[in-house]
């Protein structure tokens, strides 16, 4: 036991580690059911933070959805918004604290369905802050039921038989529809069911950040993500559903990489 | 003596909340009461005081600006008309559960519905009651004069500051289209960052710095035991505000046998009807309540024993009398005279309904 301890002493030294938690990350057990994206999505955004060296400046807006508690695990000053108003709260924020950074974090319910107009008029207007919106196709907090992003045939609790086109309306791509806005500098499409998927969506979540740093707009990260439990499916075959249905239909990549649309492009009839 | 205009009632909340150092304003318009947006984008307060004004896609927004810029302790205000309002009030809730301080602004028309853009004071059990889900208060200003439109703008937000409760003005559309002479006060400094982490550092979100916890905002508490208690405290917040707070005018009730109780454009009305019933020989006072949460009750309680009745004055179809009505608690008739549908009453109108409903009833 001496022995292993020992050893353990020579390998356990600063200058060999490869991970750790971020400290920006607090120490309280997450709610998260085991497999669920959020966790991961979260400790992205805090080693980000971390990293970027914000932490005094950063304010989190949550929404109302499984990651509604998401105030307890980053390390940073929150508010918790009404179910879909995030990203006029995060409007506010950032109009009368433009040194700070501001993002919010939302669900496909929250973001793509009954905050669908404070999330399309924060972009148009090119507020700059991050928004992160987890798709998981699914209601996850309320027990699973249908979300716009849930895909055709979908079994939740309100489409039991599939989601059906006629009854249900269409599947919405809300991503490419916000990079169509003028606002938006830069808008992405993510994953984080791999090592590999998990490098690349830090990678945009920082992007996303530094963009804020240079008053760049409004820049937007989907990740497209699993509720194992909503699904009724495990945590691997949740993230094989994923790959075989979901990623087909919102494909992962940059939707939009540039910059907000300059309004001297733009038409001024008040010239 | 300040300097001194003749405005709008609609204006003169733009001007004063320019003046008294408001940090930021967001709202949509919606008739009567649009002008307060455009004679603040008219003035480009950004440019001097460096006060945001945005103009938001929706009530529904507005609230939540209200609330994010409220949330970082900043002075931020809206406003609106009864529809409008009646969009809020999911915001209103999550503002009086989060505890933020804050102004709206509701210059009332008739309902329900999309109803009317004339005046109104049906608006009452909306904004006085709560209006929005759970047990909650706003503080409510009720002016009846344009230079009271221009007061309550700096009062309300250091009673919303005092108690971090969400405040509201609510006029109606005869107060904020008239025009009076009024008072302006002198322009003040907006906070600066160091006086707002000294009002507001322990809860709002300006960056949690090394030296603190994170503050977070929020209305959320899945704890039973705890959410009651958080409630209680709100309630003991009320009762507060409710001891200390309560402002009111009571015009020539010494000697009154009868009391006209009315706010806002009905207590105008009032005074006409007092002066026309003295003459008749009838001995009425009027008490306006000037707040209405927290309400004048005992104000009202201590009437009841001298005079003989009430007559609640109202633009709506009977909301106040019940608070009259259970301050007085039976101890003497109180009728209601109301007019509905933006039709403002005539002076006499008042009058008869008291020789009716109260002197002869
Ligand atoms: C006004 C309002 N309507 C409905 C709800 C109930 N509700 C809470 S979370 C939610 C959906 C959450 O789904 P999503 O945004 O996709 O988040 P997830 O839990 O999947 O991460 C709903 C409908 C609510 N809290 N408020
Ligand atoms: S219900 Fe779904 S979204 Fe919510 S914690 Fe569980 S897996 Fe995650
Ligand atoms: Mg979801």
């Amino acid at each position: 036991m001496a022995e292993i301890t020992e050893a353990l002493k020579n390998i356990i030294k600063p200058e060999n580690i490869v991970s750790q938690k971020s400290s920006v990350l607090t120490n309280q057990t997450m709610h998260y059911c085991p497999g669920c994206s959020h966790g991961v999505i979260h400790k992205i955004i805090a080693e980000v933070i971390n990293e970027m060296e914000i932490q005094e400046d950063t304010i989190g807006v949550a929404p109302v959805g499984c990651s509604v508690f998401a105030y307890n695990y980053i390390d940073i000053d929150w508010q918790e918004a009404a179910h879909g108003r995030a990203p006029a709260l995060g409007t506010a924020i950032n109009r009368l604290n433009p040194d700070k950074f501001v993002f919010t974090y939302q669900g496909d319910g929250d973001l793509a369905a009954i905050g669908t107009a404070e999330t399309l008029h924060a972009v148009n207007r090119g507020e700059n802050m991050v928004m992160v919106f987890v798709n998981n196709g699914i209601y996850g907090m309320t027990g699973g039921q249908m979300a716009p992003t849930t895909m055709q045939g979908q079994v939740t609790a309100t489409t039991p038989y599939g989601r059906n086109i006629d009854l249900h309306g269409y599947p919405l791509k809300i991503t490419e529809m916000l990079a169509q806005l003028p606002g938006a500098c830069y808008v992405t499409r993510q994953s984080v069911e791999t090592p590999a998927a998990v490098r690349k969506t830090k990678k945009a979540i920082r992007k996303a950040f530094e963009n804020t740093k240079k008053k760049q707009g409004t820049s937007f990260v989907e990740v497209v993500s699993t509720c194992n439990s909503g699904w009724k499916m495990s945590p691997e075959a949740s993230n094989n559903w994923m790959r075989d249905n979901m990623f087909p239909f919102y494909p992962i990549g940059d939707i939009k990489d540039g910059e907000k649309v300059n309004a001297n492009d733009l038409p001024n009839v008040g010239k | 003596m300040g300097e001194l205009k003749l405005m709008k009632g609609n204006e003169v909340i733009a001007e004063a909340a320019i003046r008294c150092g408001c940090d930021g304003y967001f709202g949509y318009p919606i008739t009567p009461q649009s002008e307060v947006m455009e004679t603040l984008m008219n003035n480009r307060p950004w440019e001097t005081t460096g006060m945001v004004v945005l103009q938001a896609e929706s009530e529904t927004a507005s609230v939540n600006m209200l609330y994010g810029g409220a949330a970082t302790g900043k002075r931020v205000m809206t406003s609106s008309s009864s529809p409008g309002i009646s969009l809020m009030t999911e915001g209103l809730s999550y503002l009086a559960g989060a505890e933020l301080p804050c102004l709206i602004l509701n210059v009332q028309r008739g309902g329900p519905g999309l109803g009317t853009i004339q005046p109104s004071q049906a608006d009452y059990f909306q904004c006085v009651k709560g209006g929005g889900h759970g047990d909650y208060k706003l503080i409510v200003l009720a002016p009846s004069s344009v230079q009271e439109m221009h007061d309550f703008v700096e009062l309300g937000f250091d009673l919303a500051f005092k108690y971090r409760n969400p405040a509201m003005i609510l006029s109606d559309g005869a107060i904020g289209q008239m025009m009076e002479k009024v008072e302006l006060a002198p322009q003040k400094a907006r906070w600066t960052d160091e006086e707002i982490q000294e009002i507001s550092g322990s809860w709002a979100t300006t960056g949690k710095t090394k030296d603190r916890k994170q503050n977070v905002v929020t209305s959320l508490e899945l704890d039973s035991e705890q959410m009651e208690q958080n409630n209680l405290k709100f309630q003991a917040k009320y009762q507060e505000i409710q001891k200390n707070e309560v402002r009111y005018e009571a015009i020539d009730c010494e000697d009154a046998d009868y009391i006209f109780v009315a706010y806002g454009s009905s207590a105008r009305i009032c005074q006409k009807s007092m002066q026309i019933a003295r003459e008749k020989g009838y001995k009425v006072g009027i008490l306006r309540p000037i707040t209405l949460f927290p309400f004048p009750t005992e104000q009202i309680a201590a009437l009841a024993d001298k005079v003989k009745g009430f007559l609640t004055v109202e633009l709506n179809a009977g909301q106040m009398v019940e608070d009259v009505r259970l301050s007085v608690n039976g101890k003497k008739p109180v009728e209601h005279f109301g007019r509905m549908g933006g039709i403002i009453p005539s002076p006499s109108e008042v009058v008869t309904a008291l020789e009716q409903k109260v002197i002869g009833g």
